[in-house]
């Protein structure tokens, strides 16, 4: 079967498409829209402003890897496709997040997990944020769009076996557990998605929304951050762009100048936020880059007598939501259980301790299940989440304390994780925690775990899912957009991304944003032209 | 050999030291080309990999270059503001009386593995958060760059990523 590589057709039929890391002279362009960004919110943004007729500009500060170029290795993945290498860490580097940072965004390595927002978090953002149009049933059209667009749909071959135990263990001890959809078409059961899809089957924004843009005369200018949106009274006139060198990382000194009659901003939380602040445009109530979340992730690796491959086959396939169910949304923090891709860099660096004890579980690579606990952060009335500040050379750093209301859920989790592991048939469950050595059983997992010092640098927490930081609200005083996405205090600016969300969404975001960014893409487009927008493909 | 109590005492005097230390080792400070180790950081990484990955890096001829040049590439790969984050910390540790303060070590080239092995139990449940980080950042690099190389994927039965085409 030949492997289909749109972005290489597409540069060879002679799309528009600049690397600006090789741009010689200082620039100024125009277009009628400019999009900053090609990821989830971004891609779909590009594919309706297209759509109707607008003259588009991409921006994307990574560069442009396609499916040719995806060769299933942590070595190059990480460096090419992730910010800061996949190392990106909070500012006390008590969390390490990952975030892609290529053409695609986080889509080119995300996961292919398709949840749509649960209906418990948009009741939430209708009391407390007065988003009252976001119901599931007004949003469901949008939710159909795009699951056709992006060919979202059940999960039909047998989950692998890391995923597998994730249910013999949960159904043992009676907890409910779920299928997750993915957005895959003809999917090879790889399970490399991390690593950039080799067989072009996600249909992550690289090999959908974007091909479609450009095939449509949209130009893609990679390479190219974006810095500052510079003002005229209430209206953006231009957004100014940094190129950046080949290494993907220093910048050039050439300036690029971008104009246009509107300015979308989906350059994801965080990078949204950044270019916000650093943009210092009116923010009364000092909003911006405030209430980042990031449903802060513990990890158990369990030990089983057969073998596991967790490198193999489709990553996440099902899911327990049981215990975000338990307590009310803004009780104690509710988590959502699954389990990630095991692959030799990520595991090890994630893996505590070094020397005979880190060998020791790196010989068990093959025999490893491991599960997540995803917190449901922002709810909670302590869980402010974390805020966006800018380094002395402009890039953003979150600065998320972890606190009481996270590490008692931490705790939960761990116990929880620990105790489905040892149903299923684990012989030794290994929390990832500094001080833990593992345990034997589950009696010796309760007492243990009950006993672990839940600190920052100790407790290992992840993040693969940014959120917020430009909240969409009804009122001024909690929202930086207006419930359409629209940038309050200036006239032609949208942000549509996951930094709109107020909360997190307690599930994978990827389908909240693709959905959300479709309706309010569209509500920007029909007031643009005075028509109603045309649908995706 | 340096024992976990030293370390908790040389806390705040490490503290102290590290504090004032930009300013006097920055004029003495080694400079390596952009994308580059220093010759003194390579050196410690040469010290540490083994003990890093003692029972899983085996007698190989080359393995512990080919680590350290893992952990060059990484660094070269990380954030302008990782880097220099990093290459301060290398300086630090490069730098005789702070390494010797912080580690009992003077040269990382005739440390025996046990002292390594000390330093870094102790950095890795140290109070003092810059040492616990400089624990982190060893952790990852050393770990990272030789799990990232298939020669590492034998002993841990991985067989690599298939074959597709
Ligand atoms: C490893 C991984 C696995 C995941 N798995 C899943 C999953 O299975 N299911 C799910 O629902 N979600 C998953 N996610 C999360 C999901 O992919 C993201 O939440 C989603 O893609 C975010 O969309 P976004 O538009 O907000 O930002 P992104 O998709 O991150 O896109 C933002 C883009 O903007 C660019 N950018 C940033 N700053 C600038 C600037 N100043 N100038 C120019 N460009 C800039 C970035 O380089 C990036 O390409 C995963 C994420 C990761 C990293
Ligand atoms: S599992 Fe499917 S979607 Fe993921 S990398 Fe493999 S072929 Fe692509």
């Amino acid at each position: 079967m030949t492997i289909r590589d749109p972005i290489r057709e597409g540069l060879a039929a002679g799309w528009k498409v600049l690397d600006a890391s090789l741009i010689e002279s200082p620039r100024t362009l125009e277009a009628d829209v400019v999009i900053v960004g090609t990821g989830a919110g971004g891609g779909i943004a590009a594919e309706i402003m297209t759509a109707a007729g607008f003259d588009v500009i991409l921006v994307e500060e990574g560069p442009l890897r396609s499916t040719h170029d995806f060769r299933m290795l942590e070595a190059e993945a990480y460096p090419q496709l992730y910010q800061e290498s996949a190392a990106r860490k909070t500012r006390d580097k008590a969390i390490n997040i990952l975030q892609g940072r290529c053409v695609g965004g986080s889509t080119t390595v995300n996961w292919a997990s398709s949840f749509r927002t649960p209906a418990a978090t948009l009741a939430f953002w209708r009391e407390r944020y007065g988003l009252t149009e976001y119901t599931p049933e007004a949003l469901q059209p949008w939710f159909e769009m795009v699951e056709r667009r992006l060919g979202i749909g059940p999960w039909e071959r047998a989950p692998n076996m890391n995923n597998a135990l994730l249910r013999s263990g949960a159904t043992a001890l009676g907890i409910p557990v779920g299928e997750i959809r993915r957005n895959v078409r003809d999917c090879w059961n790889l399970g490399y998605c991390g690593m950039g899809c080799p067989t072009g089957a996600k249909q992550s924004m690289l090999v959908t929304t974007i091909p479609t843009a450009l095939g449509r005369g949209a130009t893609l200018i990679h390479h190219l951050r974006a810095q500052r949106l510079l003002s005229a009274g209430a209206r953006i006139d231009a957004l100014e762009c940094q190129p950046i060198q080949a290494d993907g990382i220093h910048p050039r000194q050439t300036a690029v100048t971008l104009r246009a009659r509107h300015f979308v901003l989906a350059a994801g939380a965080i990078g949204t936020p950044a270019l916000l602040l650093r943009s210092n445009l009116p923010d009364p109530y000092s909003l911006t880059g405030r209430r980042t979340f990031l449903h802060p992730t513990v990890i158990a690796a369990g030990q089983f007598a057969k073998a596991v491959h967790g490198h193999a086959g489709a990553p996440q396939s099902l899911y327990s939501d049981h215990f975000l169910e338990q307590y009310p949304i803004d009780g104690p923090l509710g988590f959502k259980l699954e389990v990630p891709p095991l692959h030799p860099v990520l595991f090890s660096t994630t893996l505590q301790g070094f020397a005979a004890e880190h060998a020791e579980a790196m010989r068990g690579f093959a025999h490893t299940h491991a599960q997540l606990a995803l917190l449901r952060d922002g709810f909670h009335p302590e869980s402010h989440g974390g805020r966006v500040e800018l380094r002395a050379d402009g890039t953003p750093v979150l600065d998320y304390p972890l606190n009481e209301p996270i590490w008692e859920g931490a705790r939960r989790a761990l116990l929880t994780m620990a105790e489905i592991q040892f149903a299923a048939g684990a012989i030794r469950v290994l929390p990832v925690h500094e001080q833990c050595r593992g345990y034997a059983n589950w009696g010796e997992a309760k007492e243990g775990i009950a006993r672990l010092p839940m600190k920052p640098l100790l407790t290992r927490v992840v993040s693969a899912h940014v959120m917020g930081g430009a909240a969409m609200s009804a009122s001024a005083e909690t929202g930086l957009t207006s419930p359409d996405g629209s940038l309050r205090h200036v006239d032609n600016v949208s942000v549509f991304d996951g930094s709109v969300f107020p909360t997190s969404i307690g599930s994978n975001p990827q389908l909240s944003i693709y959905a959300i960014t479709a309706r309010n893409a569209s509500i920007l487009t029909s007031r643009m032209t005075g028509r109603p927008a045309p649908p995706l493909a | 050999m340096t024992s976990r109590r030293t370390f908790i005492k040389a806390g705040l005097l490490g503290g102290l030291v590290l504090g004032a230390g930009g300013v006097w080792y920055a004029a003495s400070r080694e400079q390596a080309p952009a994308g580059r180790l220093t010759r003194s950081a390579r050196s410690m990484f040469q010290a540490i990999t083994p003990v890093m990955l003692a029972g899983m890096l085996g007698e190989g001829s080359g393995r512990i270059e080919r680590v350290v040049d893992g952990v060059e590439r990484a660094v070269a790969g990380l954030s302008a503001a990782a880097q220099s984050e990093l290459a301060d910390l290398f300086g630090l540790l490069g730098f005789y009386p702070v390494r010797k303060l912080l580690t009992g070590i003077g040269d990382w080239r005739l440390a025996t593995p046990a002292d390594i092995e000390a330093s870094l139990s102790g950095w890795r449940f140290h109070h003092y958060a810059l040492l616990q980080g400089a624990y982190a950042a060893m952790h990852d690099l050393v770990l990272g760059a030789w799990y990232a190389q298939p020669e590492s994927w034998e002993a841990i039965a991985y067989p690599g990523p298939p074959e597709v085409r």
